[in-house]
Formats: C-alpha cells, sequence, structure tokens
C-alpha cells in the first residue's frame, strides 16, 4: 500500500480550518490550515477563505495531525456480527484516528495476500485508513510461516499472530530472521514483528490478572511473567537476528522495565500500551462483569504507575486501543467462559487527554506519529502540519466533557470499560486525506 | 437480604440471625412430621450447572420440610451445552416463575451475575472456586452446637485451599465470629497472595495441630495430581493426612469436620473416620437445618420487600 492507494477512495474537501493551536512533531503555533485536493495547501496566520471553502472554526481548540492505532480488532471477515470494518473504521473517525491497523485474528485469518485483499475491498467506504496486518504463522496456528514475502511486496509492514504469542522459540527465531531479509521487496522499507506476549503453559487456567484479586474471587489467574518470559526470550532472539520487535499491549511493570533496558541496550524494539492498563485495575472485576476481562488483563495500581511512568520517559512508543467488539450475549457468560477484550476506538484519545498527567503534545505523538512510523505509514500520518502534506487532521476541543456510553458509539458492539465515565476532550472533526470525514462529531461515513 | 451470595455480605450478625432461625428450624426437624408451611406456594428452582448430590439433596429436602415447591434444573439435561448464555437460560428458568434460584455453578462469580439479571432471589450453592455460603453457615452452626465459642478459637484448615470455595467462605465466617484461622497446604495448594484471604499460613500440619480447636480437612481432589500440584496422594496424606498417629495429638475437645465426600486414606486414615470427635455426619444433618433458615429468611424478606414497595 503506498499513499496514493490509500488516499484513492476519499474525497478531498476545500476546508480552512481557522483559529486553532496546532500541535505537531515540530511543536506548538497558533495557526490557519488550509486543505485542498487532499493535502495541506496553506498553513498561516489569518489566510484567506476562498468562496468555495467550508470554514471550520477551532477558536480554543487543537488541530493535530490523525490519530494512528496500531492495534484493532474490526472483526471482518468472519465476525460481522460484533463489528464491520466499516463500523470500526466509522468509530475510529470518531474517535480521532485517520488510519487503523487491523488485526488478523478474523475468520479466515489474514495470512496469504488474497485475504489482505478482501480486508482492502471490504475497507473501499471505511472513514479512515484501514491497514491490514498480517498474520506470522498461517492461521496463527504457530507452526508454519505466511508468505511473508509476498505479504510485504503488497505492502503488509506489521506481522502478528495477535490473540496468540508464538509459543515455540525456534519458529520465533526463523520468523525473525525472514523478516530481516525482506527490504528487496519491500524497497527498503523495514518490517515490525509484534509479539502478544503470553506463555501458554503459564497462563493456563487463568482469565484475570494473578493476585490479591484472583485469590479473594476464585479465579484462576494469569500471572505477569506469562508476559515478561516471553518478551525476554523474544529480546534474546532480537538481539541475535536483529529484527525489529513491537510488544503488543504490555500491562506489566516488568515488562515496562524489560522494554526499557532493551531500549537502552540499542536493540530495535518497540512497545505499546492500552489505555485501559493505564487507567483500570484487577478490582475491577471484583463483580465479576465480563466486561472488564481482557487479554492481557488488567493488572494492580502498580503495574499502571509503572506504565504511566514509561509513557512518561519515552519508554513505550505508542498509546493502542486493542479495540475488540464483542456481541453484548457474549459477556453474559459465566467469568471465566465469557469473551475476553474491550472496545476503545471511540474514547482511547478522551481518557488519554483526561486520565494522563502529560502534555498535550506527547499525548498525542504517542497516538499519532509514534505509531505511525512503527505500522510503516509514516509517509502519509501524523505528518507535520505543513504545506504539500497529505490531509490527515484532527481538530480536537481539549475542554468539552462528555460521558462515555457503549450505546451511543458507532462500533456494533457496546462492551466498554468506561461507562458512565465522564471524560474531558472531544474530536470534533476528522479529515482523511481532505475529506471532511467527521464534521462536528458527526461520521459522514 | 434478597440474595445470599457470600459470607462476608453477611457480617456477623447477619450470620447470627442465621443460626437463631436455624435452631428453632432444628425443632421442627426433630418432629414427627418434620414439616412447616412456612413456605407452602412458594417456588424454588435448583438450578445445578455442576453435580453435587449431596448439596441438591440437601436443599431439596429443606424445601420441602418447609412445603416449598421445587423445581429442578440440571445443566446436563439442559441447553447450556448448546451455548445458551447465562442469561438466557436463568431468564427462561425465571419466566416459568420462581421465588429463589439456588444455584451451584463451576464457574466463579455466576450466581452474583444471576443476581443482577434475576428478579427472585439467588441462593449461592457454590460457584467455582469462590463461595460456598451455605456450607460455611452449616459449619457454624455444627461448632456452635458444641457450645463453643468462636473468640479466640484456633481453627485449621487443612488443604487444597487454592481451589476451594468452602476454604473461602469458612475463612470468612469463622473470621467474622472472632477465630483464629490457619490454612494448613503445600505451596502449590495455597493461592498466590494468600494474605489476601485473612488467615494465617502454615506448610506444617505437625506444628499446628497441639494448638488445635477444630481440625477442618478439605477434600482432596484427585485431578490435581495431573497438574503436579502435589507428587502423590501418598505424599499428601504423609504430609496433611489425619493419621491416628496425628489424631492422638489433637486434643480430646478437638472437633474434626469435613464438608464431603471424604476420600478415605487420602485427608483421613480410615481408623480415624469413627473417633469421636469427628463431626461429619453433625454437618450433615445441620446442612438442612440451615438450609430451611436461609431459604425461609431469603425468600421471606424478598416478599416483605415486595410488600413494602
Amino acid at each position: 500500500m503506498s499513499s496514493q492507494d490509500a488516499s484513492r477512495s476519499f474525497r478531498p474537501s476545500h476546508l480552512v480550518i481557522r483559529g486553532g493551536v496546532l500541535i505537531d512533531e515540530t511543536g506548538e503555533r497558533h495557526a490557519d490550515v488550509r486543505v485542498d485536493g487532499g493535502v495541506i495547501v496553506e498553513v498561516g496566520s489569518s489566510i484567506e477563505v476562498p468562496s468555495a471553502a467550508t470554514v471550520i472554526d477551532a477558536t480554543g481548540m487543537i488541530v493535530a495531525p490523525g490519530l494512528v492505532d496500531l492495534h484493532a480488532h474490526l472483526r471482518e471477515p468472519g465476525g460481522e456480527e460484533a463489528e464491520t470494518i466499516l463500523t470500526g473504521a466509522r468509530g475510529a473517525a470518531l474517535g480521532g484516528f485517520t488510519a487503523v491497523v487491523a488485526m488478523p485474528n478474523t475468520s479466515p485469518a489474514v495470512d496469504c495476500p488474497s485475504v489482505v485483499r478482501d480486508v482492502l475491498a471490504l475497507a473501499e467506504g471505511a472513514a479512515c485508513e484501514i491497514v491490514p496486518a498480517a498474520a506470522m504463522t498461517v492461521d496463527r496456528a504457530g507452526s508454519l510461516l505466511v508468505p511473508m514475502g509476498e505479504l510485504a511486496a503488497m505492502g503488509v509492514r506489521v506481522f502478528t499472530d495477535d490473540g496468540n504469542g508464538v509459543q515455540d522459540p525456534s519458529l520465533m527465531r526463523r520468523i525473525m530472521e525472514y523478516a530481516t531479509g525482506l527490504s528487496a521487496v519491500t524497497g527498503g522499507a523495514p518490517v515490525v514483528l509484534a509479539q502478544h506476549c503470553e506463555t501458554d503453559a503459564l497462563s493456563a487456567g487463568g482469565h484475570m490478572n494473578e493476585g490479591e484479586w484472583s485469590t479473594r474471587l476464585g479465579i484462576g489467574g494469569l500471572p505477569a511473567e506469562s508476559e515478561t518470559l516471553m518478551m525476554r526470550r523474544d529480546i534474546a532472539l532480537a538481539r541475535r537476528t536483529g529484527a525489529h520487535i513491537h510488544f503488543q499491549h504490555v500491562s506489566t511493570a516488568e515488562g515496562v522495565a524489560i522494554v526499557r533496558a532493551a531500549k537502552e541496550e540499542g536493540l530495535r524494539i518497540t512497545a505499546e500500551v492500552t489505555t485501559h492498563h493505564f487507567t483500570l485495575t484487577d478490582a475491577a472485576c471484583a463483580e465479576y462483569d465480563p466486561v472488564f476481562k481482557v487479554q492481557p488483563p488488567l493488572r494492580t495500581a502498580d503495574d499502571v504507575a509503572a506504565i504511566r511512568a514509561g509513557l512518561a520517559d519515552g519508554t513505550i512508543d505508542a498509546i493502542a486501543t486493542d479495540h475488540a467488539p464483542h456481541e453484548p450475549h457474549t459477556k453474559e457468560f459465566p467469568f471465566d467462559q465469557a469473551s475476553a477484550g474491550m472496545l476503545g476506538l471511540e474514547s482511547a484519545l478522551a481518557v488519554a487527554l483526561s486520565e494522563l498527567d502529560l502534555p498535550v503534545a506527547d499525548i498525542i505523538g504517542l497516538m499519532s506519529w509514534k505509531p505511525a512510523r512503527i505500522a510503516g505509514i509514516g509517509d502519509r500520518h501524523g505528518r507535520p502540519i505543513a504545506r504539500d502534506e497529505p490531509a490527515n487532521l484532527i481538530v480536537v476541543d481539549p475542554n468539552e466533557s462528555w460521558t462515555i456510553s457503549g450505546a451511543d458509539m458507532a462500533s456494533r458492539s457496546q462492551n466498554t470499560p468506561y461507562e458512565g465515565r465522564h471524560v474531558t476532550g472531544r474530536v470534533l472533526h476528522t479529515i482523511v486525506f481532505g475529506e471532511h470525514v467527521v464534521d462536528q462529531g458527526v461520521s459522514s461515513r | 437480604m434478597k440474595d445470599l451470595l457470600t459470607i462476608d455480605q453477611l457480617g456477623a450478625d447477619g450470620i447470627r440471625e442465621i443460626m437463631v432461625t436455624s435452631d428453632s428450624f432444628a425443632e421442627v426437624c426433630q418432629r414427627p412430621i418434620p414439616k412447616v408451611p412456612a413456605l407452602r406456594g412458594k417456588t424454588v428452582a435448583l438450578m445445578f450447572f455442576e453435580n453435587s448430590t449431596r448439596t441438591r439433596t440437601s436443599f431439596e429436602t429443606a424445601a420441602k420440610r418447609l412445603s416449598a415447591d421445587i423445581m429442578n434444573f440440571s445443566a446436563a439435561s439442559s441447553s447450556v451445552n448448546k451455548g445458551e448464555s447465562l442469561r438466557d437460560t436463568v431468564e427462561t428458568i425465571e419466566a416459568m416463575g420462581v421465588d429463589a434460584v439456588v444455584v451451584r455453578h463451576g464457574s466463579s462469580g455466576a450466581p452474583q451475575q444471576i443476581s443482577r439479571w434475576a428478579a427472585s432471589s439467588v441462593i449461592n450453592a457454590g460457584d467455582g472456586w469462590h463461595a460456598h455460603p451455605t456450607q460455611a453457615l452449616l459449619d457454624v452452626y455444627t461448632i456452635r452446637e458444641e457450645g463453643r465459642s468462636f473468640e479466640g478459637l484456633h481453627i485449621a484448615i487443612v488443604g487444597d485451599i487454592a481451589h476451594s470455595r468452602v476454604a473461602r467462605s469458612n475463612i470468612e465466617a469463622f473470621r467474622l465470629l472472632g477465630a483464629e484461622v490457619t490454612v494448613v497446604a503445600p505451596p502449590t495448594l495455597l493461592p498466590p497472595h494468600v494474605e489476601a484471604l485473612g488467615a494465617k499460613v502454615s506448610n506444617d500440619l505437625d506444628a499446628v495441630l497441639n494448638d488445635t480447636d477444630v481440625l477442618y480437612l478439605l477434600r482432596m481432589q484427585h485431578e490435581r495430581m495431573d497438574q503436579a500440584l502435589v507428587p502423590s496422594l501418598g505424599e499428601y496424606h504423609r504430609a496433611f493426612g489425619l493419621t491416628p498417629e496425628r489424631a492422638r495429638r489433637l486434643s480430646d475437645s478437638a472437633l474434626i469436620m469435613h464438608p464431603g465426600p471424604m476420600n478415605r486414606g487420602i485427608e483421613i486414615s480410615p481408623e480415624v473416620i469413627d473417633d469421636p470427635r469427628v463431626r461429619v455426619l453433625n454437618q450433615v444433618t445441620n446442612g438442612v437445618i440451615v438450609r430451611m433458615a436461609v431459604l425461609y429468611l431469603v425468600i421471606g424478606s424478598a416478599a416483605a420487600d415486595r410488600a413494602a414497595s
């Protein structure tokens, strides 16, 4: 996928965004922005409004590059009752995302070129760019390599068996080795191997964080070591192979420390955390409501604090959603039988802005230009707000308070863990390749 | 009290209220016709998602002695195996018209979830590894029947604490009443962060035996061997079983209890089962009495609540 392919289906609007504070990787400034033909054509103070242009009044608001989610489950093909690519993308755009990396744990799994083509075809008309990630192993079964070369040649840059960690260390070594030899087909662009770190033998029978709460509630625990053991293994293998490993949804304090040490060592390691892992703890499971069941599980207050520290000091590269829609009845089973996962796309930015004690520019960086680069779409998302850049932009009112409600979401599912929570910060406009996709909080796609 | 889900929910006063009510039903059970019309016209659904002949029979007997009608539901013969959600199953049973559902479920928390969806009263008859409040209540009744005060009483609970709903509920009940509880098990049969349960912890039965007023043995599940939690049942018996030698070291006034069914030769040596300090059959008798009290109080108070509103 190139920038041209990605922008093809969007219909450029002619817009002037007036009076906002621009925040991008280069810093913060007051300026107006004019968008036409899918690109930014003018940035300056008090720019003239052509008669054909629509004006967006951004007074008191933030204008930023669109957000990029490294980790969303759009459920299509195969899980359309929970979400479709179109409903997921609509929610994403409403949440300020201009690109979403779609996880390959669909049915069939995204493990060959034809399924990638299916996903891209299904994404025609989506409200943001859909970036298909492919599995690392056939059917995510952890035994055979997918045709990584063919997939990379099609533009796939993120490979992951998300939902499953690759258990076999020898296979993981081969995947890493093979991935480092693909520059001929990618034109030198790197590919990233995104690992769901979970050592199955240690998590067998577990349904929530192993700790005081699992003991009180009598629910089987998922120990922190289930995550950290695989992280340590992959770091050892990355040291040998030079592959770029991206750790998905790091949930433990020790996991954050492992990433920090690997970066100090100079390894090509990146890591994401989810909004729920820095805002909720395992105490949320006290009433046995499976809406709080997620993999990896909600951990302890110490883990939350370590993740926040990792976000503050740059150890963690990105905030992802791990948006995981589930049909309501699948959460109406006993806790140990209910499906795991929570919605995230429509609440992530507001939750991050409300909960994190970080400069707004840092939060946007963690959700925009940093993940854009990891996903291999840094040529078109998370760009500086400057002339000739692709117009992937959002306008955020940092002061608007609202209440999160699953029923109000664009998603086909309602499993938000933040039901009823008051948050501050709302995406009012989303512009994707110049198209005014979300206008005053309403999606046109 | 619309529901009985956990012991903590009752508090010490709630436990005492159930004990006092149980006393009057104990008298009923002594009569030639052990039956009262207290719950005539009420329907109690016994929803057993997990097999348990003993607990089901005990509840069924209790309900019959109160003249309630009984609806039996068991997972083996139901749509649960066909992928029906818990909520759908419960709403189906409720639609038939019930006043209380008695729930046994292999999954921790299922009764809590059911109580959020059900208008009728929910009584937890054991959920996963989480809670078994009526077992704890009948055990409290059994100790109380001996004229023992819980204040300062030393109770040792021995065995598979990690996977035991009985251990969790009994620790809560005994501690609420002022007893000092020690759990005794190899580390593999203790839950992580066992201190969260509020009991003292020992890996050495012999070290706590001399100071034990009530020795409470848990059933050892055979499948624990497959999970490498203990090397063998023989080794478990030698280290944590009540052998005749250990029984001799236990004080004359001590009580020996077990929630049943007992594994002879594993938790307890066959020679010890007939020891006069063993209260296993009293526990069974008291189970019916205490469950009568629970059914009566729960259904009665739910009816009173409805009348008030």
